[in-house]
């Protein structure tokens, strides 16, 4: 996958600035092979549309080139690129009717008409819109508007389709049924999609991989798993799901492992080595709430106890949030099996494996 | 087993049916609304509805001269034009009682109305009734009151003078509206063209058409880019730029105008340029002002941000990302523009076509001081007989015609456009 010759877009050391003086996007280097599904990840204004925006054509590099299929593409006009594109606000035509709407690219492209007809109800029967061809976008619901971009996006079938946010303007239950749909659209007919979001769970939901983005640069490019389970520094940490943090100063270096010293005297942790380097420095710890269990102790040196500040009942598991160490933001989800019988204001103790933690950078 | 469908009405809480306690509810904010917008309302009607109904009656009206000259039209109405050369007896003879016996100053007012039928009937009838005064005072009773006539002036004897009271022997006429149009009745009270020398409207409704029609077309073509400009430009810049397009709404129409004649002039500012640059010899300035030239350069000046401003309100909340979208569809930008944006822009460009057409249709002072002879609007004439021939019947057939094609374009662009799609702001 990372062998260049056979990535299908490929970023080489993109900049991107718009007044001389500051870095949208730094240094940016993405291999993206055919057939996958990445996602730029990160909150606004970390460049990751930007670098969207390059890759369709409407914003050009300041330094470096972009490749598709092994060529540089940063010369060619958006219309000539053949990238297919979700809007965020889906951008569809609003005095042409749907049908007239898919047919536009095919239109443009000089396809015979009964071609175009063909093409376009394929299109429409992929988003399951059939018998929507008459209507004007303006009838439509905003997921049905949804999908006729999609299918627009689509139907003069692309080398690449772009996605900017393309579910942010619906509510929750739409949105997530939308990313099933989309992901499952991509499954079927196997085109390369660069997804730009800033919704984490949308990210995990659909994705083959995930470039999280921040401050212009590409904080960690991996598979959903990884990048939740083992992030590679503070940012990806705290962006990616819930993530409880602790502060010290790294006492012992020992293989893949340390040992650091909790700011405040609170003891020592014992954790994975992955962020820093040498004894004295400066770290963060990152430990998800689930890999915090309760009342029960484990071999290795990581015992702690917490007070309980709130307790919220969420069904099917309850969420504490604790005074640990310093930290009344942590926050631990216990599964609701019926034996759990604090209450707020109540000492709990605390324990997790040193393999869970991980010494990030502060 | 029966099954009853209840066709009851639906009823509250407390019994009261639905309806009418909803009425009961919105009643109160009803009156309030009502009450808000009644100033405006009356103002309304008595500044807009009444002027415009009155001068639409004025426009048919010929009461007044049927008041003063009663039995004459009737018995006039009796001559059968084919046999006798001129009117019967008895049209002279109730002629005669009348201008004898009536009021001075209603025959005054009767005698203006006489004079936009014929010139002549003015001081013809002020003489006759001096004469006619004459002979009442001395006791006389005229054996033939139409051989009395014709002694006192030879013009009674001319039946054209007698022709012309076709145009004014019914209460209601449609007369001044032929008149706006160049025509008149002839001796049948037919419809036929007036005598060359008086044609002028016909002339001046096809230049007011032609003048309006390219002002409209100079002003989209001026206003268009501008106002896309304005609509895509950061708002810094927009604000400035919009700050220019309504200046001229700041300054008195009177001060632009001139100021257009001190540029236009044959000695002004643009012909010096272009003699200093020697482009044109001294000799061959070219006449810029003064005619229909200065009135289509000033007025497509004046009313350009009235194209430009429903422009810019539809061309802002144009979503950028369209262009983009028809682009990364594989459409040209020249493509994406006109299959995309341009269609997306009509409600627009036909508020601000309309706009500046009915502006400029009606359009007075401009043309009035920059037209010269032959760049004169219809609303110069309306002015003309508003103020000097008096003639308020004709300035109301013509200001109803104005109404009328307004009216026209009005249904002519619900009918293509849909009046729901325009947009003003």
């Amino acid at each position: 996958m990372n062998d260049t010759s056979q990535s299908f877009v490929k970023f080489e050391k993109i900049d991107k600035s718009y007044d001389g003086e500051v870095l949208v996007v730094k240094n940016l280097n993405l291999d993206i092979a055919k057939g996958e599904f990445v996602t730029m990840l990160g909150p606004s204004g970390s460049g990751k549309t930007t670098t969207l925006m390059m890759l369709a054509g409407f914003e050009t590099p300041t330094n470096g080139e972009i490749f598709l299929d092994t060529k540089p593409i940063s010369k060619i006009p958006p219309y000539e690129r053949e990238i297919g594109m979700v809007f965020q606000n889906y951008a569809l035509f609003p005095h042409m009717t749907v049908a007239e709407n898919l047919s536009f690219p095919l239109e443009v492209r000089k396809i015979s008409k009964p071609d175009i007809k063909e093409k376009v109800q394929k299109a429409l029967d992929m988003v399951e819109l059939g018998n929507f061809g008459t209507r004007f976008p303006a009838q439509l619901s905003g997921g049905q508007q949804q999908r006729v971009a999609l299918a627009r996006a689509l139907v003069f079938e692309p080398r690449l389709v772009l996605m900017d946010e393309p579910l942010g303007a619906l509510d929750k239950n739409l949105r997530e049924q939308m990313q099933y749909e989309i992901k499952h659209i991509h499954d079927r007919i196997g085109i390369t999609v660069v997804y730009v979001t800033h919704d984490q769970s949308e990210a995990l939901t659909m994705s083959n991989r995930i470039a999280v983005f921040n401050d212009g640069v590409v904080q960690q490019l991996s598979t959903p798993d990884i990048l939740y389970e083992k992030p590679e520094n503070s940012f990806v940490a705290k962006f990616i799901g819930e993530n409880n943090t602790l502060n010290g100063v790294v006492r012992e270096v020992n293989g893949s492992s340390c040992t650091v010293e909790l700011d405040g005297g609170f003891g020592m942790v014992k954790a994975l080595k992955i962020n820093v380097n040498e004894v004295g420095e400066k770290t963060q710890l990152s430990i998800r709430p689930e890999r915090v269990s309760i009342d029960n102790t484990t071999s290795d040196s990581n015992n702690f106890s917490g007070k309980i500040e709130e307790l919220i009942y969420l069904g099917d598991h309850i969420r504490a949030r604790l005074d640990v160490c310093g930290n009344n933001e942590f926050i631990v989800k216990v599964p609701n099996e019926g034996s759990f019988n604090h209450k707020e204001g109540d000492e709990l103790k605390l324990s997790w494996n040193s393999e869970d933690v991980r010494a990030l950078d502060l | 087993m029966e099954v009853t469908i209840s066709t009851a009405e639906l009823l509250t809480t407390d019994g009261i049916p639905l309806r009418q306690s909803l009425r009961k509810a919105e009643r109160r904010n009803k009156i309030r609304a009502f009450l808000l917008v009644f100033p405006l309302l009356l103002f309304i009607i008595v500044t807009f509805v009444m002027p415009i109904g009155d001068m639409l009656l004025r426009s048919v009206d010929d009461s007044q001269i049927n008041s003063v000259f009663p039995n004459t039209f009737d018995e006039y109405k009796n001559w059968d034009k084919g046999a006798d050369e001129l009117p019967p007896e008895e049209v002279y003879k109730s002629l005669f009682f009348e201008l004898a016996n009536g009021d001075k100053r209603q025959i005054g007012k009767a005698l203006t109305r006489m004079n936009y039928a014929k010139s002549g009937w003015k001081s013809l009838i002020k003489k006759t009734t001096r004469e006619i005064k004459k002979i009442v005072k001395k006791g006389e009773e005229p054996v033939s009151y139409k051989e009395t006539f014709i002694k006192i002036n030879k013009f009674w004897g001319d039946p054209t003078y007698w022709y012309s009271f076709n145009q004014m022997v019914n209460d209601r006429s449609s007369i001044y509206y032929w008149n706006a149009l160049d025509r008149t009745f002839d001796e049948d009270g037919e419809v036929v063209l007036q005598d060359e020398k008086r044609r002028m409207y016909v002339k001046t409704w096809l230049r007011t058409f032609k003048v309006s029609v390219y002002v409209t077309i100079f002003c989209l073509i001026l206003g268009f880019p501008v106002a896309h400009l304005l609509a895509n430009l950061p708002l810094r810049y927009s604000n400035l730029l919009m700050i220019f397009v309504l200046l001229p709404f700041w300054t008195s129409l009177l001060v632009r105008t001139t100021a257009w004649i001190v540029m236009l002039q044959q000695n002004g500012v643009i012909n010096g340029i272009l003699v200093w640059l020697g482009v044109i010899s001294d000799d061959g300035r070219i006449q810029m002002v003064y005619n229909e030239t200065g009135t289509l350069i000033a007025m497509t000046q004046i009313l350009l941000p009235f194209m430009i401003l429903p422009l810019y309100s539809v061309m802002r909340v144009i979503p950028k990302s369209h262009m983009r979208a028809a682009q990364n569809l594989g459409a040209k930008p020249a493509t994406a523009f006109i299959r995309v944006y341009l269609p997306q822009t009509i409600p627009g460009i036909s508020a601000g076509g309309l706009l500046v057409f009915v502006l400029a249709i009606g359009y007075f002072i401009t043309p009035e001081l920059v037209g010269g002879k032959d760049g004169k609007l219809i609303g110069s004439w309306i002015a003309y007989h508003l103020k000097t021939t008096l003639n308020w019947g004709l300035c109301a057939a013509l200001g109803g015609i104005l109404l009328g094609i307004m009216l026209i374009f009005y249904w002519l662009y619900n009918k293509i456009v849909g009046i729901d799609n325009i947009k003003l702001g």
